[in-house]
């Protein structure tokens, strides 16, 4: 008997979260048989802690915006190392996107005039954030859900994707097991689109769920497929430190959308010392204008607080090493000189975190927060309109998939890419799904695969896998943080070489059935390998750009960094990292990027 | 802790070392980590924004990652059991999926003719106090500790008839209809539904569900009493009944279908 049970699909998509319900739900209006494999109960994913907003220039708010401004924000925030392709893409399609939302049952917040109303968030020119208070991503994730269960897809709730397979080198099928039972599913499918999200928990200090442990990008690298741009790990500048418990946890941006103000120790408010050349000419240099600028006042240059996150991070870095830091290592972000009662309908989740697990209250008294790693923008290699990886039939979207962001995302930006992309990924896969027949089914390599993930129970007495993981968070917080050097990113690649050969000796004990130290030793599998491509990517990048900072070459370098994407692929069985030429820009592009606001601005009446 | 395998088990004792701010949560995970691997617990996000953890934290449902444990008494054990109302599966972790079963029986959001400017535009026109309640409604989290507490759903034992026929939806599905009927721009008459299949005449108003909600919604008072008025006026009450068979009950509805309009 086989131990495994078998189904059949056109498009399996991994993952629950927006990028992959929106995915599902394209693939499956398009006519492909559509399965949905997720780790969690469905509804549970990352998506619903995004609290600030969707970026979209609906230009309801402001009418000056409109798709270039958004696209030249997105490259100007990503220090030009996106996929120009990829961001076009997205800031053209974004309205739609999210207008689709509001039709399938998503209550946005209204502006005066009864529209999709808009907030401010940092790098974004105008207010383009289409938000519901700051529970935007509950309200996307619900929306795509309710939508998804009445398109005629299966969804797979609690199971958990081990191994991909190949057919006539094309895709053909993934091994899953299922938590509440511990039993083996085979899927055999003409295309899998992975949206698996990030992987933060390969860090300490992170404000991700459990599940991001990088499992899609794990997976489709031992597939073949390229992963790129794998140093740029975002420090969200804004993390909850205290209590210790509860370190990490987000305080979204829209704080600080809403008029929020950093602070040192000595209560000056330093943002003001850290505006980039690049952003100079675009924010306010005075308190008076700042303040201005939040009364509305359409002459008057954003405040430096909504400079981009890899500014506004690596500021309160430099405040807390040159001894203004807030008692626990941060900054204190205040809002409470806003009216209370504008705060609690603007940022209620806000007000009950900060009142229920730090015993604080927002509308009287500052926040200590402090950077936390939040998202990952590097990850699979994507074709920019198809969403396809470098195997055929394998696609990815969302946070899981590199190009979009750069060397740093703008906050709103992820929840666009989700919707723009999913969609993508779930179009092409149901045509390459009707362009491609099946393949045969793996059996015998299946059943390789149920073996090898049963090993942990071999070893009843062998090592706690949760150890395991927390010496390798400990490791990357360390040795490849918000700053890095040479020597501690050669120290981290030792480290993860002795925790591979520990990882291997992982135990698990009890029965099969919903057995999560059974599951932890699988995930440390997958968290190594983003481990690895991370360090290395980060010691094969020897500049500072965005998200990632060398102490030993701090100089952003347009020489020759500029112009490569750095590549981590499976070589044999050794990880090899190479630097390949980013997609040439189109001129159309480029007159964008450099243009002045001004310039690309809808000038007058602009509204569509 | 409660330990144990298809509604089996006991308690088993843990010690941990408390930390400051440390919630009940943190205390579970720590157990696992260092004494029992093999536990069974859900949860994602440990920010009170998923509903993922619930349990009942002393007796009391609530989600884990929003208990300190400051605030519980500390002459005692706590005691961690999962949520009483559904199957449990292992440990902490249970059978939620009626719950998922009930949520694809409600029709999704189907507009209303959108007036020209909104066809141009491709968004409804919408003022913020009209959606305010359905925005309060649509903050559920869907940790299901309404679900937990509602007697109905308790104490019946057809309310969670796999059929669903004939049975109760209960309050988190209550609010999810009325999210639906009170949207400016939905279509689809909902009274039937409410008062049919999802059987709101079952809940008796005890406000359980209200006190326990995580969200602080108002489900009894702002959901389900209105989604009852609704009802009454249409089944019960003589002039609501001839209003609507007329159609024109003063409820801005296409489509409220002439066979309900007579009372059963």
């Amino acid at each position: 008997m086989s131990s495994f049970n078998p189904h059949d699909y056109d498009v399996v998509v991994v993952g629950a979260g927006g990028a992959g319900l929106r995915t599902a739900i394209e693939a499956s209006a398009r006519g492909a048989k559509t399965a949905i494999i997720c780790k969690s109960l469905l509804g549970k994913a990352h998506t619903v802690m995004a609290e600030g907003g969707a970026a979209a220039a609906l230009a309801n708010v402001d009418s000056r915006d409109n798709w270039m401004v958004h696209f030249r924000d997105t490259c100007r925030g990503g220090k030009f190392l996106n996929n120009w392709k990829m961001a076009e893409l997205h800031a053209k399609e974004a309205p739609e996107r999210i207008r689709e939302l509001e039709r399938w049952g998503a209550v946005f917040d209204r502006s005066k005039d009864g529209w999709i109303n808009q907030r401010n968030f940092g790098g974004h020119a105008y207010p383009r954030l289409a938000h519901v208070g700051d529970r935007t991503g509950l309200e996307i994730i619900r929306t795509l859900q309710d939508k998804g269960v009445h398109s005629g897809i299966d969804v797979f709730m609690e199971y958990t994707v081990v191994k991909l397979f190949k057919g006539d080198d094309r895709i053909s099928a993934c091994l899953a097991y299922e938590r509440e039972t511990g039993r083996f599913h085979l899927f055999n499918t003409k295309a899998i689109v992975l949206a698996t999200g990030g992987v933060g928990r390969t860090y300490k200090i992170n404000s991700n769920s459990w599940e991001y442990t990088g499992d899609g990008q794990a997976l489709a690298y031992e597939a073949g497929a390229d992963l790129m741009d794998m140093e740029f790990i975002q420090f969200h500048p804004t993390g909850m430190i205290w209590p210790p418990s509860v370190a990490g946890i987000l305080v979204t941006e829209g704080v600080r959308g809403e008029g929020g103000v950093l602070r040192n120790n000595k209560g000056e408010r330093f943002m003001f010392k850290y505006i980039s050349p690049l952003f100079a000419k675009e924010t306010a240099d005075t308190e008076e204008e700042a303040k201005r600028w939040l009364e509305g006042d359409k002459t008057a240059r954003r405040p430096p607080e909504l400079l981009t996150r890899d500014e506004v991070a690596r500021a309160i870095r430099a405040e807390v090493k040159a001894g203004r830091g807030s008692p626990r290592g941060g900054a204190f972000l205040d809002i409470s000189w806003r009216d209370p009662e504008y705060v609690k309908r603007k940022l209620p989740s806000m007000y009950h975190q900060f009142m229920e697990l730090a015993g604080v209250d927002i509308t009287k008294e500052p926040m200590e927060v402090g950077p936390t790693m939040h998202y990952h923008m590097g990850g699979i290699r994507v074709d920019a309109e198809s969403a396809m990886t470098t195997v055929p039939g394998l696609f990815a979207a969302g946070e899981c998939a590199a190009g979009l962001h750069g060397a740093n995302r703008l906050g709103g930006n992820s929840l666009s890419d989700l919707l723009v992309f999913g969609k993508r990924a779930g179009e092409y896969a149901a045509r390459w799904a009707k362009e491609h027949p099946a393949t045969k089914p793996p059996a015998p390599l299946a059943e390789a695969a149920v073996a090898e993930a049963l090993d942990p129970f071999e070893r009843p007495k062998g090592e706690n896998p949760f150890t395991i993981q927390e010496s390798l968070r400990e490791t990357m917080h360390e040795y490849v943080g918000m700053i890095r050097t040479a020597d501690e990113l050669k120290t981290a690649l030792e480290k993860i070489e002795e925790l591979k050969s520990r990882a291997r000796n992982a135990g698990a004990f009890g029965n099969r059935q919903y057995n999560t130290g059974w599951h932890a030793s699988l995930d440390i599998g997958h968290m190594l390998v983003m481990a690895e491509a991370i360090t290395r990517s980060a010691l094969a990048r020897e500049e500072s750009r965005g998200a990632h900072t060398r102490d030993d070459f701090p100089k952003t370098d347009e020489s020759k960094w500029a112009t490569v994407n750095v590549v981590s692929r499976k070589t044999g069985d050794r990880m090899t990292t190479v630097l390949e030429p980013l997609p040439r820009w189109s001129e159309e592009a480029k007159r964008i990027i450099t243009s002045k606001l001004e310039d690309v601005s809808t000038q007058a009446g602009g509204a569509p | 802790m409660w330990r144990g395998q298809g509604g089996k088990g006991f308690y088993v004792d843990y010690e941990i070392k408390r930390e400051v701010g440390m919630v009940v949560l943190d205390a579970v995970h720590r157990v696992q980590a260092s004494q029992a691997n093999d536990l069974a617990v859900r949860w994602n996000c440990k920010a009170g924004k998923c509903g993922s953890c619930s349990a009942e934290v002393n007796g009391v449902p609530r989600l884990m990652c929003m208990t300190r444990l400051d605030s519980l008494p500390t002459d005692a054990p706590i005691t961690v059991a999962p949520i009483k109302s559904f199957p449990g599966i292992k440990d902490l972790v249970t059978d939620v999926s009626w719950n998922y079963r009930v949520n694809k029986r409600i029709p999704p959001l189907t507009p209303k003719a959108l007036t020209p400017a909104e066809r141009l535009k491709g968004e409804f026109n919408m003022q913020q106090r009209d959606i305010d309640r359905v925005q309060e409604f649509r903050k559920c989290i869907e940790c299901f500790l309404c679900q937990d507490v509602c007697h109905v759903l308790r104490d019946a034992e057809k309310a969670t008839d796999p059929s669903l026929e004939g049975g109760f939806y209960g309050p988190r599905f209550m609010i999810r209809i009325a999210g639906l009927e009170m949207h400016p721009k939905d279509g689809v008459d909902r009274v039937p539904l409410t008062k049919k299949e999802a059987g709101i005449g079952f809940c008796n108003i005890t406000k359980c569900c209200t006190d326990v909600c995580p969200e602080h919604i108002k489900i009894t008072d702002n959901g389900i009493i209105p989604m009852k008025e609704r009802v009454a006026d249409r089944y019960y009450d003589p002039i609501g009944i001839i209003a609507h068979a007329l159609g024109g009950n003063g409820k801005d509805k296409a489509g409220a279908a002439a066979e309900d309009g007579g009372a059963r």
